[in-house]
C-alpha cells in the first residue's frame, strides 16, 4: 500500500459528551456542592435549634420571623443607616488619607523619617485600646464612629501604597526619563499606575477592617447602629433578634468585599497577565 | 577639525565615566573610582548606523546612556548636532534591552506614550500610532497588552514607540539580545528596512559580532578594563546589507575573523 500524504488539520471534532455524564458534572459542580452544604447546615441548625433553650440558640425559622418583625417596625433600617452612613464617610476618608500618607512617605525620604516612628507606634498598638480615648475626644456618635473606623482601617492602605510605589522598578522610571517626561508625568503616568494593584489590595484589606471597626465602635458606644442592636438584644436575651444584625453585617461584608475585589481585578488585569506568563 | 563638520551627529571629546568601587578589603586605603570609560573621542556621522561592540562590562552601554543624557560624563563632552548633552533630548529616542513597555498600557497606549508626554492631542497621536504600528507589522494587535505578545512583537512595539517623534537619533541597547535566533534575524532585517526609510542616525549596542557586521556602517570595537574604543572598523558589507544574504559575502567571513581576534586578544 502506498502512503497517501496527510493533509494538515487545523482542528478536530471534540468527543461527544453523554447526557448522563453532563448531569454528573452538573451535580458535582462546585456551586451545586456549595448549595447542598448550605441547605444541609440550615436543616441541621433548624433541627437542633428547636431543641435548645431559646436563650442560647434560635433556629433559622425564628431568626427569619425576627427579621420580618425588625424590618416591619423599621428598627433594622434605622440601625443600617446609622451604621452605613459613618461607614461610607469613614471609608472615603480612610482611602484618601491612606493613599496620601503612603505617597508622601514613599516619595519624600524626609517625610518618611519624620512620620514613620508614629506610624509604626500606632500600628503596634491594638487600635481597640485607643477606642475609649477616641470616644472621649470625638464623642459617641458620628464623629467617634468615623474616627475609630479610620484608625482601624487606614494602615493597610498606607503600607500598600508605600510598598507599591517603592516597588516600581528603576527600569520602568527610566522609560519616562529617556523619553523626557517631567517628574509629575513620571509620577502620574508610571509610578501611580504601577502601584495601583498594590493600593487596591490595600483597599480590599481595609474594607474588612473597616467593618470590624464600625461594629467595635458601636459596641463601645452601644446606642446606635447594627453593633448597637447586637448589644441591645444580647442584653435582653432576645437571641433570634440578635442573629439578624449579625447576618446583615455578614451580607454587607460579602457584598463590599466582592465589589472591591471586582474593582481590583479590573485595575490589575495587566498584572494577572504578567504573572500568568511566568 | 573633522569633528566640527556639519556631517557629524554625535561627537565625543575625551569622555570618561567613573563608578565607585565597593571594596571591603582595604578599608583604610584612599577611596578610588573605577574607570568605566577612559577618554573616549570619536564621532558618529549623520544618517549612519554605528554599533558599539564589545564584551559585557566594557562600558558600551554606559556610553549609550551618557549619549542619551541618562548619565553625566565625569570628564569630556558629548554633543548631538552641535549642542552639548545635559539631559535626555526629545528628538533622540531609546529602544530598551528588555523592551521597556508599560504593562498596563495596550500596544497603542505604549506607542502613543512619547507624544502623550509632549502634549500632542489624542486624535493626532492615535493616527500616528496606528501608522507606526502598521509599519512594524502589528496592526491586528493594537489593543493587546504587552504580556499577550511574544518577545519579538514586544520589541516591535518598542521600535514603533521610538519612531513616533521622528527622531534624528535612535539609541538601541542590545534590543534583540533577549530574542531567539530566528526572531532576532527577522527583526534585524525588518529594522534595517524601516531604518533605511528614515534619515535617523542609529547607535546600536551589541555583543554579537554577526549582528554588528550585519547592521552597521561602522563598528566601534570596545576593550574593557578600562573601557575604550580600541578600533573603529568600516563594515565591508555596508552596501549589501539591505539586499540579500551578507553572510555569503567573501569579506564577511574575513572581517568577522578579524573582529573576533580583536575581542579575544582583549581577554587577559
Amino acid at each position: 500500500m502506498s502512503s497517501t500524504p496527510l493533509s494538515p488539520r487545523k482542528s478536530v471534532p471534540a468527543p461527544k459528551i453523554s447526557t448522563a455524564q453532563r448531569l454528573r458534572e452538573a451535580l458535582l459542580s462546585p456551586n451545586a456542592i456549595r448549595t447542598v452544604s448550605i441547605v444541609a447546615f440550615l436543616l441541621f441548625w433548624e433541627y437542633f435549634g428547636r431543641r435548645m433553650d431559646p436563650i442560647f440558640m434560635a433556629p433559622p425559622s425564628a431568626i427569619f420571623r425576627a427579621a420580618g418583625e425588625l424590618i416591619a417596625n423599621g428598627a433594622l433600617k434605622k440601625a443600617l443607616i446609622q451604621s452605613l452612613w459613618p461607614f461610607a464617610v469613614g471609608m472615603v476618608l480612610t482611602v484618601v488619607i491612606g493613599i496620601a500618607i503612603g505617597i508622601i512617605i514613599a516619595q519624600w525620604r524626609l517625610a518618611e523619617y519624620i512620620l514613620d516612628p508614629f506610624i509604626n507606634a500606632l500600628y503596634a498598638i491594638p487600635r481597640v485600646a485607643l477606642v475609649p480615648l477616641i470616644i472621649l475626644w470625638a464623642g459617641l456618635e458620628f464623629a467617634g464612629k468615623v474616627t475609630i473606623l479610620v484608625s482601624v482601617a487606614v494602615f493597610p492602605i498606607i503600607v500598600n501604597t508605600y510598598s507599591g510605589i517603592r516597588d516600581v522598578r528603576g527600569s520602568m522610571l527610566e522609560i519616562g526619563r529617556a523619553y523626557g517626561a517631567t517628574e509629575s508625568q513620571i509620577f502620574f503616568k508610571i509610578i501611580l499606575p504601577a502601584a495601583l494593584p498594590f493600593i487596591m489590595a490595600g483597599v480590599r484589606l481595609s474594607v474588612g477592617l473597616a467593618i470590624t471597626g464600625i461594629v467595635v465602635a458601636e459596641f463601645f458606644t452601644a446606642i446606635s447602629g447594627l453593633g448597637g442592636l447586637i448589644v441591645e438584644y444580647a442584653n435582653l436575651f432576645a437571641t433570634a433578634k440578635l442573629f439578624v444584625p449579625i447576618i446583615v453585617i455578614a451580607l454587607v461584608g460579602v457584598v463590599l468585599t466582592e465589589f472591591t475585589m471586582w474593582i481590583e481585578r479590573r485595575l490589575s488585569r495587566w498584572r494577572t497577565l504578567e504573572r500568568e506568563r511566568f | 577639525m573633522a569633528d566640527d563638520t556639519p556631517e557629524c551627529m554625535v561627537v565625543y571629546e575625551g569622555v570618561s565615566k567613573f563608578f565607585p568601587i565597593r571594596s571591603e578589603s582595604k578599608k583604610h586605603a584612599p577611596p578610588v573610582l573605577m574607570v568605566a570609560l577612559d577618554r573616549i573621542s570619536a564621532s558618529v556621522r549623520k544618517g549612519e548606523l554605528v554599533t558599539l561592540l564589545g564584551p559585557s562590562g566594557c562600558g558600551k552601554t554606559t556610553l549609550l546612556r551618557l549619549t542619551a543624557g541618562l548619565l553625566a560624563p565625569d570628564e569630556g563632552t558629548i554633543t548631538i548636532g552641535g549642542t552639548q548633552v545635559t539631559k535626555p533630548r526629545k528628538d533622540a529616542c531609546m529602544v530598551f534591552q528588555n523592551f521597556g513597555l508599560l504593562p498596563w498600557r495596550t500596544v497603542e497606549g505604549n506607542v502613543e506614550f512619547p507624544l502623550e508626554i509632549d502634549g500632542v492631542p489624542t486624535a493626532v497621536r492615535r493616527d500616528l500610532a496606528r501608522e507606526f504600528i502598521e509599519l512594524v507589522g502589528l496592526a491586528p494587535f493594537r489593543d493587546h497588552f504587552p504580556h499577550e505578545l511574544s518577545g519579538g512583537m514586544q520589541q516591535r512595539v518598542g521600535i514603533a514607540r521610538a519612531l513616533m517623534r521622528r527622531p534624528i537619533l535612535i539609541f538601541m541597547d542590545e534590543p534583540f539580545g533577549a530574542l531567539d535566533a530566528q526572531t532576532r534575524e527577522q527583526l534585524q532585517d525588518d529594522f534595517l528596512k524601516i531604518w533605511s526609510r528614515t534619515a535617523a542616525t542609529v547607535l546600536f549596542v551589541t555583543h554579537s559580532i554577526d549582528e554588528a557586521l550585519l547592521l552597521s556602517d561602522r563598528i566601534f570595537v570596545f576593550t574593557s578594563g578600562p573601557g575604550r574604543v580600541e578600533r573603529i572598523v568600516d563594515s565591508p558589507v555596508a552596501t549589501e546589507r539591505l539586499n540579500g544574504d551578507v553572510h555569503k559575502h567573501p569579506a564577511f567571513a574575513a572581517c568577522r575573523a578579524e573582529l573576533r581576534h580583536m575581542l579575544r586578544s582583549d581577554e587577559p
